[in-house]
């Protein structure tokens, strides 16, 4: 489904993106996880279309990115700024329907159906500056799952929301991306959240960014916040990818089961 | 609060006019040259049943009224394809800040030789002299638009001018009114200073002129009251409508007006 090959970026003579490559099968939902400033917003936004990358290629089913791709929808972290303050959640959310065609009532529809969805059905009339910012962020995910992406980024989506609303969000996104059939890229600097999310989690180097490991989350479909947390699976792979990101190497164990 | 704000500003001109009718009283000024506050009161309420005030009232607020329309039509647009497109804006940007400075009574007299027609001279000197607030706070505030705004209606697939309609522009809005309620006030000083250089049969400027010519004082400064009323008026409307149509912009940066 999403196919990235040596992806080379830089700003001016800084690079930020060494020769990054990773594959994301149909349905899966990758985290990439790395230090903060290794340039995994750039990742994302280059695979987006929003910046054209120095060298590389991003393949989106099939398709390389050339513009911006209609089949994909992104979630920003700064939902303050991502949303619309003159518009209600529900327009807020219809307004990208306008790009498929849809009439008014129709896009009021969609848009209810996907409120619905993250539990906003009675906030639908509310404007952004009226909610908390878990339910701005509800909104920003209510808009993306609406437009009905094949592909789902996610930029730090968790970023700016307190731990309760942050784990009510991981759960969140676990559910829908399981409800719909849609490949997700969720980048995080969290490492406790790219395991307890991921199908799999890709761990990047700091700046310019490389890919240190791709490695298989094997805890099944279902997770609970509790429950998983304290399983020996999750307890060792958090312990690994939090290596990883301070700049150690693989250990052996992993790599065998990879 | 508010009432104590409202009540504050009652007392202030009450006292103004109180103190000003004192003066007059006392006959430290010749009420000849400066008639006094409560003849002016007067004179203002009479105008309300002058047939041929009322006239000229019309005629100014049409002026003023088409002026500011015009002014509206033309420099929103232009606002927006400025700030939209900086390498034009960086041309056209040593033309604005050379005539922008020149005080707009100054450009009436080459009005009057080009237009014949009294109405299209008041217009078009507001329409000049209006522009440039519109203009100049629809550029900044499209220079000030959030990145991100933009970019995430852009990663949905909309286009450039999807979005400069769509955010850019709403964004902006708010700026944009404020640059409206200044140009409102320009014009109501535009439309009058046309009328009493340009001279002509109809306006308040004119009715200013007549009563001067007339040697009745004042009536002239009751209809100069008037003017001032409907300035501080036109004002108050705006900020109202602002307000109602621009919560959103309120509530967000926490402004309390």
């Amino acid at each position: 489904m999403l196919e990235i090959t040596d992806l080379v970026h830089s700003y001016g003579s800084r690079r930020v993106l060494d020769g990054v490559s990773l594959r994301a099968a149909e349905g899966e939902l990758v985290c990439v996880v790395g230090p903060s400033g290794c340039g995994k917003s750039t990742l994302l936004r280059s695979v987006a279309g929003l910046i054209r990358p120095t060298g590389g290629r991003v393949l989106i089913g099939g398709q390389p990115v050339e513009r911006i791709p209609d089949n994909l929808a992104v979630v920003f972290q700064d939902y303050s700024r991502s949303l619309y303050p003159w518009m209600t959640a529900a327009n807020n959310v219809a307004l990208p329907l306008r790009r498929r065609g849809l009439d008014r009532r129709r896009r009021r529809e969609a848009a209810m159906a996907a409120l619905d969805q993250v539990g906003l059905a009675d906030a639908a009339d509310k404007y952004p500056w009226e909610m908390s910012g878990g339910m701005q962020q509800r909104v920003s995910i209510a808009r993306a799952l609406a437009y009905r992406p094949s592909l789902l980024l996610m930029d730090e989506p968790f970023g700016s929301v307190d731990a309760q609303t942050r784990e009510d969000l991981e759960d969140l996104v676990l559910r829908v991306c399981a409800h719909h059939t849609m490949t997700t890229l969720l980048i995080t600097h969290d490492i406790d959240e790219s395991v307890y999310v991921g199908d799999r989690v890709v761990v990047l180097t700091r700046s310019p960014a490389r890919v240190a490991a791709d490695l298989p989350v094997d805890l099944g479909e279902s997770r609970d916040q509790i429950a998983t947390r304290q399983l020996d699976a999750f307890v060792r792979l958090r312990a690994e990818v939090g290596r990883l990101v301070r700049g150690g190497s693989p250990t052996s164990t992993v790599l065998e089961k990879h | 609060m508010e009432h104590a704000r409202v009540l504050r500003g009652v007392a202030g001109v009450a006292g103004f006019l109180a103190a000003a009718e004192i003066v007059g009283a006392t006959g430290l000024i010749d009420d000849r040259f400066l008639p006094r506050m409560s003849s002016i009161l007067r004179g203002a309420v009479e105008l309300l049943a002058d047939r041929e005030f009322l006239a000229d009232a019309r005629a100014t607020l049409a002026a003023w009224g088409l002026g500011l329309l015009l002014t509206v039509a033309v420099s929103v647009p232009a606002g927006l394809a400025l700030g939209a497109l900086p390498p034009v804006e960086r041309a056209v940007r040593p033309l604005i800040e050379f005539l922008r400075p020149i005080p707009s009574v100054a450009i009436i007299p080459l009005a009057i030789l080009l237009f014949s027609d009294n109405l299209h001279l008041r217009v078009a000197v507001i329409v000049y002299a209006s522009s440039w607030p519109i203009v100049i706070n629809t550029i900044y505030a499209l220079k000030d638009v959030d990145p991100l705004a933009k970019e995430t209606l852009r990663s949905f697939g909309f286009g450039p001018v999807s979005v400069l309609l769509r955010v850019s522009l709403p964004s902006a809005a708010p700026f944009i009114a404020t640059g409206i309620r200044v140009a409102a006030g320009t014009a109501v000083i535009l439309v009058v200073s046309a009328e009493l250089l340009a001279g002509g049969s109809e306006g308040i400027g004119i009715y200013i002129t007549e009563a001067a010519g007339g040697n009745r004082m004042d009536l002239m400064l009751a209809a100069t009251l008037w003017a001032g009323l409907f300035g501080v008026l036109s004002n108050a409307v705006l900020v109202a409508v602002e307000r109602r149509l621009f919560r959103w912009h309120d509530a967000r940066t926490g402004a309390a007006r």
